[in-house]
């Protein structure tokens, strides 16, 4: 099953780069991300894959799906990309791969770690997200809503029209 | 307790024990998810003739007609004969259309569905997948829909498609909040996610009862809300038929277009299914507190009637709003989620916590 689910976030991830519509590109951005829920969801976090699948195929996809409808037209194709910007591409992505090869070569990998396998339920998450001692969240948490309330007001003051 | 000799949870396990008795661990379990699978592609297909058999009848009866009757007993035959005439349909391949797109959308739309179905308790012991975050995930999975509406809307390459689909994603996007929210009330009061938990949680009384007044209006807010979610009147002006021919399908055809159409009505029973669920005790009988006797006669209907009379009570108030109610026009129904139904149920969670916190529920 593991197998499955990676076998098939590489291809989309592979398609989603190389596909030269926009939209095809999107949809399979949206098989890369619920594959990826699919993974939470084989390790038993169906917290997190579910945050996932509402998050980010449910939101973002939607998000950039409706921002090529807006924009896009159905006859449109990419161009192939400039020289310099493949090359640009190809070297980012070999530093990425041999800076992540070298992390996960020189970490010792634990096999079985002799934990349980516990249920994380809602209290706990809540606890965390709320809680002020340790391990608590509730600092980044509003920092966060801070910058969203920032950025929503943002987002009005763009949208509003000059009132001459 | 007599609500155990109608579980089916002991069916259940006597199937699970003679599969795993009969082929190794893992062939076992695929065999069930094949048994699962084709049980709910039947019922899928049960339900769907039914549903629109039903929305023919209500309709008719909403304005002083007949409704099919010709095609066997009671017109019970028209929606199958519909269906043969559908599937003998010709499938338009259209020119200029993203042709994988095209026919990769009527899937999305239905697998979201599947994924949502698998969630509902039916009845005691007989629901498919029990998550301890149930009801989140129903409303992650069913957000997946949306994709599908969209997708099937541009790539048509046909601007009735492409209005359909927009008005339709602003209107799914922004409702999905007020429904998330008014689900939120239920679990604040019950404590748990988990729908089977939801449901032993109304064992002395149902959440519209026990949560009165804020539970009352968290499901007339649900109601509205995934009444606009499953795009149908007064909110279906996605598919306005006087303005947009259908929608983001009005290039489907044949199978292709029976997906869309199928979906909908699914999404309908989910919907209505998952009301009931939260709101109305789902398979849970009619208790009142400590009221022995009558807890236990009760008892005697089966819990699987329990939810599917519950569930088709929901959906006779939902088909009774669109033949009733006439469509608002779009500024009217963003403006009637962001400005009425969104800070409503803010208000009503905030309301829900202090009831909660003060415990002034039954």
């Amino acid at each position: 099953m593991f197998y499955l689910l990676s076998g098939t976030i590489l291809t989309f991830s592979v398609l989603t780069i190389t596909s030269r519509r926009m939209l095809r590109a999107a949809v399979y951005l949206l098989f890369v991300l619920v594959a990826t829920s699919g993974l939470y969801f084989l390790l038993n976090y169906q917290f997190l894959a579910a945050i996932q699948l509402t998050l980010y195929a449910g939101g973002i996809v939607v998000l950039i799906i409706f921002s090529i409808l807006l924009t896009g037209h159905i006859s449109e194709k990419f161009k192939n990309p400039a020289p310099w910007k493949l090359w640009m591409g190809a070297s980012v992505f070999i530093v990425g791969s041999a800076v992540a090869l070298w992390a996960l070569l020189s970490n010792e990998l634990v096999r079985d770690t002799g934990v349980e396998e516990v249920q994380i339920d809602m209290h706990l998450i809540g606890n965390q997200l709320m809680g002020t001692g340790k391990n608590g969240f509730v600092l980044p948490f509003e920092i966060i809503s801070i910058l969203l309330l920032a950025s929503m007001v943002a987002a009005i003051v763009i949208a509003k029209k000059e009132n001459n | 307790m007599i609500l155990s000799i109608y579980s089916f949870s002991t069916l259940t396990a006597s199937i699970d024990k003679t599969l795993h008795r009969a082929m190794p661990p893992s062939i076992a379990v695929l065999a069930e998810f094949v048994l699962i699978g084709l049980l709910f592609l039947i019922f899928y297909a049960l339900l769907g003739l039914f549903l629109v058999y039903l929305e023919r009848k209500v309709c008719a009866v909403m304005q002083n007609r007949i409704g099919p009757n010709r095609v066997g007993k009671w017109g019970l035959l028209q929606t199958i004969a519909d269906l043969i005439k559908l599937l003998t349909k010709e499938l338009i391949t259209i020119k200029n259309a993203d042709n994988f797109l095209f026919n990769l959308a009527p899937f999305i739309v239905i697998i979201s569905s599947f994924m949502a179905i698998a969630a509902l308790p039916f009845a005691k012991g007989l629901q498919a997948i029990d998550f301890n975050i149930g009801i989140f995930y129903v409303i992650a999975v069913s957000s997946l829909e949306i994709v599908g509406v969209l997708i099937a809307g541009w790539s048509s390459n046909s601007k009735y498609s492409l209005i359909g689909a927009m008005r339709s994603g602003a209107q799914i996007v922004s409702y999905e909040l007020s429904v998330g929210l008014s689900l939120l009330s239920i679990v604040i009061f019950s404590g748990t996610m988990q729908l089977s938990t939801i449901v032993e949680s109304q064992a002395d009384a149902w959440w519209i009862f026990k949560g009165h007044i804020p539970a009352f209006i968290a499901f007339v807010i649900y109601l509205i809300a995934s009444t606009a979610q499953i795009n149908r009147g007064p909110f279906d002006l996605a598919e306005a038929e006087s303005e947009l021919t259908a929608g983001f399908h009005t290039e489907y055809s044949g199978i292709k277009f029976a997906f869309f159409f199928l979906a909908e009505y699914i999404n309908m029973f989910i919907v209505a299914g998952i009301a009931a669920t939260m709101f109305f005790g789902g398979w849970m009988p009619f208790h009142i507190g400590h009221w022995e006797g009558f807890n236990e006669v009760m008892d005697y209907i089966p819990s699987i009637v329990w939810f599917f009379g519950k569930t088709f009570f929901i959906i006779y108030l939902i088909m009774w709003f669109k033949w009733t109610f006439p469509r608002l026009r779009i500024d009217q129904l963003l403006n009637l989620e962001w400005k009425y139904l969104l800070p409503l149920s803010l208000m009503n969670i905030v309301i829900i916590s202090f009831v909660v916190l003060m415990g002034w529920y039954f």
